[in-house]
């Protein structure tokens, strides 16, 4: 089992604190999800916990050994990054960015091998995305997209694999579909940490949840634990309500909380997609 | 799957207009050899295609095989000693162009990214001139190239140093600063040829060399070019795989292992060098590295190793063509090869540059 840990970590940018004495620690078989509002810091949180950004202060650690000891290869074969702006601005085939899912395996010379193209064919037919290989990604809607980068980066077959907001994109079938896609991952071994704030998505597939708040860990724990009407106010401030169904799923529907912000409608409550399908 | 059939038809059609390499070649490398035979045989001086080919004969198969063959001395110094080193260094000049275009657009992530766009082209100019006013390019074939090489590289250099802050340079700073020192060496070029204008030698030299040109060329300027363009090109050809990846933003890249400020650094000498290469045996010769990358794109994809390569070939045959134009269109006087590539390359990037605004829009019937 591996293990990616960051401990009490200040990331800055300008004077602006965008993480303030986060630690978080996430083990393969496990899907995380970091939750929050706009601007909490989760895409910055990930990035840490990937390598893309070195914190002001504090630790990343892999496996007991600091991260930055890695060379960048070695990260980028451990631990894969899908980030939240999936534009392409150049016309590549869907193929060709799976191709590049195996460079940090591939010499500069070497030609694929047979495992690479098995491990390519495996991460298109897990991202469904099987029949778009030979077209050009800016032929793809959104979702489609968004699928195909997820399979670039399950091409590298990583360990640990960071998915910032992957369903921002994507209708809801869609996303029920890259949340059971991130399930089945963890359950067979690698670990993934998911950014998202949408509640009725995550909540019956999260194993674990980290709550934050403005840069601040407000709660990590079990979606049990974590997700409490009142903790839920007082972060996206919404009154919550919770519903089971005979199931065990839970289900989220949402009031403006009558002070915040932009004059509300009173009464008017918002439910979000149903999440009943685990 | 409903979205991947419910996709108009349009679309379909312009994925499949990207042809496979092997086509691409076979249609590319026959005309490459009709332009280099017509970039030997075309010129003022008419010589009959039977005498061309026993000069080149003479020249390249053992002396076994031609000691039957005899040509005049004369038709032997205009086809040996004037026109195919003429031809070669073209050919050089319009790859090493076109390679750092491929390494520009992909770097600066922007198809319309040129060659000279950290300051490198600006520099060589500025070399050029200075050994022109200094009067060294007299004395020596060598000086102007070797300042102009040096001048590439120093602008280079500024350019980088000004951008970087922490060890991190922002490929817009870069972009930026490239600009604003380009505009500089630029200014100061035109304040030496002003300050010169009365030694109309001095100043008509500075002016063609400003305006591109590859008249009077020997197999000097061919060693000069060549071995740095071919260096070039394959130092390029290893860093493909970054700049696939760098392609598609920095962070994908260091995502998927590339260091990405020890990479950038290397693909912007890399272009440096190159472009230095093309100028200092050539002057300024414009479009051939915006031009020739994205028109190839259009045609096999932006994978970069396979891009790098087409654009290369197809870029020195392009600067061949428009080299015989130079000659050809106006006898006796030559026109500069900058106005020509600028007068074919201008209309035709005009063109490509509608085509892309038309695409951008589409792109917003597939959010």
């Amino acid at each position: 089992m591996s293990i990616l840990e960051i401990r009490n970590v200040l990331v800055e940018r300008g004077k602006r604190e965008i993480l303030s004495e986060v630690s978080v620690q996430v083990r393969t078989g496990e899907l995380l999800v970091v939750l929050g509002p706009n601007g909490s810091g989760k895409s910055t949180l990930l990035r840490v916990l990937g390598g893309l950004w070195q914190p002001s202060s504090g630790s990343v650690t892999l496996d007991g050994r600091a991260l930055p000891a890695f060379s960048r290869r070695e990260i980028a074969r451990r631990i894969g990054f899908v980030p939240q702006d999936t534009h392409v601005d150049f016309a590549f085939t869907v193929s060709e960015l799976l191709a590049m899912g195996r460079y940090p395996h591939r010499g500069r010379f070497s030609s694929e091998t047979p495992a690479d193209r098995a491990a390519i064919h495996a991460a298109a037919e897990q991202c469904d995305i099987v029949p778009l290989l030979d077209r050009s990604v800016d032929t793809l809607s959104g979702g489609e997209r968004q699928r195909v980068l997820i399979a670039r980066s399950l091409a590298v077959q990583p360990e640990f694999i960071l998915l910032d907001e992957p369903t921002a994109n994507l209708d809801i079938e869609h996303s029920l579909e890259v949340l059971e896609l991130a399930d089945a991952l963890a359950a067979k071994g690698a670990a993934v940490v998911l950014a998202s704030h949408d509640l009725n998505l995550i909540a019956n597939h999260a194993t674990g949840i980290v709550l934050l708040q403005s840069g601040k860990v407000i709660a990590n724990g079990s979606p049990e634990e974590v997700l409490t009407p009142v903790r839920l106010e007082q972060v996206f401030r919404v009154r919550t309500e919770l519903s089971e169904a005979t199931d065990g799923a839970r289900s989220f529907s949402f009031q403006r909380l009558p002070q915040s912000g932009l004059p509300s409608v009173r009464g008017k409550s918002v439910a979000g997609p149903a999440g009943s399908r685990s | 799957m409903s979205e991947t059939v419910a996709l108009p038809t349009v679309r379909e059609n312009a994925n499949r207009s990207r042809f496979s390499l092997t086509i691409f070649y076979l249609v590319l490398l026959p005309l490459v050899v009709v332009i280099l035979l017509a970039g030997v045989g075309i010129g003022s001086t008419s010589i009959t295609w039977p005498t061309i080919v026993r000069v080149i004969e003479l020249k390249l198969l053992p002396s076994l095989w031609t000691a039957s063959l005899s040509v005049s001395r004369a038709d032997n110094v205009i086809v040996w000693l004037i026109r195919v080193p003429r031809v070669v260094v073209a050919f050089f000049v319009g790859a090493g162009l076109a390679a750092a275009g491929v390494v520009m657009q992909g770097l600066f992530r922007n198809p319309l990214a040129e060659p000279g766009i950290v300051g490198a082209g600006a520099g060589a100019v500025l070399g050029g001139v200075v050994s022109f006013v200094a009067g060294w390019s007299a004395r020596s074939v060598i000086t102007l190239p070797a300042l102009a090489m040096l001048g590439a590289l120093l602008s280079l250099v500024i350019v980088y140093a000004m951008a970087t802050r922490g060890g991190v340079t922002p490929v817009a700073t870069l972009l930026l600063s490239g600009v604003a020192v380009s505009a500089l060496l630029g200014a100061g070029s035109s304040l030496l040829l002003s300050l010169n204008i009365v030694n109309w030698q001095i100043a008509q030299d500075i002016v063609f060399w400003m305006m591109g040109g590859l008249d009077a060329r020997t197999w000097t300027h061919v060693w000069l070019c060549a071995p740095f363009v071919l260096v070039g090109v394959l130092a390029a050809v290893i860093q493909t795989r970054d700049l696939d990846l760098l392609q598609l933003g920095e962070e994908t890249a260091a995502s998927f292992g590339v260091n990405v400020e020890s990479s950038k650094r290397m693909l912007v000498l890399t272009a440096a060098i190159l472009t230095g290469a093309a100028v200092a045996v050539a002057g300024m010769v414009g479009f051939v590295g915006l031009l020739v990358p994205h028109a190839v794109r259009l045609v096999i994809g932006p994978a970069n190793r396979a891009l790098l390569l087409a654009s290369a070939v197809t870029g020195g045959a392009f600067l061949v063509l428009c080299d015989i134009c130079a000659r050809t269109l106006h006898p006796p006087t030559e026109i500069r090869l900058g106005i020509v590539t600028a007068l074919l390359g201008g209309p035709l990037f005009i063109f490509l540059l509608l085509r892309q605004y038309r695409g951008a829009d589409g792109q917003h019937e597939h959010p």
